[in-house]
C-alpha cells in the first residue's frame, strides 16, 4: 500500500514534467503548415504550453504532430518516423486531412492517419485555428497527466502482463 | 503569327493532319500518331517556327462522351525566340494507346510521359525508363482513367486489426484504466 502509494506519486511528478516538456515532430506536409507556424509566433505562442521546441528529428522528440494531407504512399514513411520516437511518445492529427482524409476522396489520400499510427488527439478544421490547437495541446496535457495517453496506457498494459507473469511462476512454484 | 504555323503546317504535312482548328487564337492541330515524331522536329526546326520548347504534355480520356477514339495526347509547344504557341494533339484507341516517344526531342518529355503511363495507362514507344512517377509500384491500374473506382484504396500499409478493433472499443470511454489483454 505504502509502496503503490509512493510510486503513484513519482508517476504523476513524472507525467507533470513531461506534460510541460514536449518536444514536438513537425511532419508538415500541406496547407496546414501555415497554421501550424501561426501557432509559434507570439500572437499565439505555444511557448506558453511548454511545447515550442520543434526538433527535426524524431529520435530527439516525442509528440509527433502530423499537419496535413498525407497520401498512402507516405504511409510506410509516417509509420517509420513515428517508430524512431523515443517512448512515451504522443501523436496529435493536425487538421481534418490528417484525421479522416478531409475533402480528399480518391485513389492518392490516405482517409485519416489512424489508419497507420495511433493517435492521441484529433483537431478537426481546415486548417484549424491556433485557438483549436491550443486546445488540443491542453487536451493532450490532461491525457498525458492521468497517463491516457496510446504509449503510456502500452507501457502500462506490458506491466501489467509482466506482473501477472511473475505472480502466475510464484504460484507455480 | 500563329495562323502562320498552322498554315505551314497544313501545306507541309497535309497527308498527316487529321483536322485542324483555332478558338480566339489558340491554334490546334489534330494529327496522325505516325506522323508525330516528324512533325515535331520539323516545327523545332524549322526557321521561322522555332517552336523549342515542349511547355506541357498531358492526356485525355473521352470514355462514355460519344468521343472516337477513346484517348488523346496533349502537347503544348512554345516558342522561346518568337513567343507564339502551337498545340498538338494525337488520337489513340482504347485497344492500342501507343505512342511514339519524344524524349529524344524534348528531355522534359521523359517525365510528363512516365506520369501519363501512370495516370492513364498510355504506352510511349522508345521511352528509356517507362515506370510509374507519382504512385507506387505496388499500384494496380491507372486512376485517372474514368472506369477507375473513385473509392478503390489500394493502402501500402495499414495498422494490424487488434489494434483498430481497441481504438474503436476504446472510443467514448477514454478515462476508463487500462486493463491487462491477453
Amino acid at each position: 500500500m505504502g509502496l503503490e502509494f509512493a510510486t503513484g506519486r513519482l508517476a504523476d511528478a513524472v507525467n507533470w514534467a513531461r506534460k510541460f516538456s514536449l518536444f514536438q515532430y513537425p511532419f508538415v506536409t500541406a496547407c496546414c503548415g501555415m497554421e501550424y507556424m501561426a501557432l509559434w509566433g507570439p500572437r499565439y505562442d505555444v511557448a506558453r504550453f511548454g511545447a515550442e521546441f520543434p526538433r527535426f528529428s524524431p529520435r530527439q522528440a516525442d509528440m509527433l504532430m502530423v499537419v496535413g494531407t498525407v497520401t498512402e504512399r507516405q504511409g510506410p514513411i509516417l509509420k517509420r518516423i513515428y517508430e524512431q520516437i523515443t517512448e512515451p511518445k504522443w501523436v496529435i492529427s493536425f487538421g481534418v486531412c490528417a484525421s479522416s482524409g478531409g475533402f480528399y476522396q480518391n485513389y492518392a489520400t490516405m482517409p485519416g492517419i489512424d489508419h497507420v499510427i495511433p493517435v492521441d488527439v484529433y483537431i478537426p478544421g481546415c486548417p484549424p485555428r491556433p485557438e483549436a490547437v491550443l486546445d488540443a495541446l491542453i487536451m493532450l496535457q490532461e491525457k498525458i497527466q492521468t497517463g491516457q495517453g496510446w504509449s503510456q496506457r502500452q507501457y502500462q498494459v506490458e506491466q501489467e502482463r509482466k506482473r501477472l507473469d511473475r505472480q502466475q511462476t510464484r504460484n507455480a512454484r | 503569327m500563329s495562323h502562320k504555323a498552322l498554315e505551314k503546317l497544313r501545306q507541309r504535312f497535309s497527308s498527316s493532319i487529321v483536322e485542324t482548328h483555332d478558338f480566339r487564337g489558340d491554334d490546334t492541330a489534330v494529327i496522325q500518331r505516325e506522323a508525330l515524331v516528324e512533325v515535331v522536329s520539323w516545327l523545332r526546326e524549322v526557321h521561322d517556327l522555332e517552336l523549342n520548347m515542349l511547355t506541357d504534355m498531358t492526356a485525355v480520356d473521352y470514355l462514355q462522351q460519344g468521343h472516337e477514339p477513346r484517348f488523346e495526347v496533349v502537347y503544348h509547344l512554345y516558342s522561346v525566340a518568337r513567343k507564339h504557341r502551337l498545340r498538338l494533339k494525337v488520337q489513340l484507341a482504347e485497344e492500342d494507346p501507343v505512342v511514339d516517344s519524344l524524349c529524344e526531342q524534348f528531355k522534359i518529355a521523359n517525365w510528363f510521359e512516365r506520369e501519363i503511363w501512370d495516370m492513364y495507362g498510355i504506352r510511349f514507344k522508345g521511352h528509356p525508363n517507362l515506370k510509374r512517377i507519382l504512385l507506387y509500384e505496388e499500384f494496380v491500374g491507372h486512376p485517372l482513367r474514368k472506369d477507375y473506382p473513385k473509392e478503390r484504396r489500394q493502402p501500402l500499409l495499414r495498422r494490424p486489426e487488434n489494434e483498430i478493433a481497441e481504438v474503436l472499443a476504446r472510443r467514448g470511454k477514454a478515462r476508463s484504466l487500462p486493463t491487462a489483454t491477453e
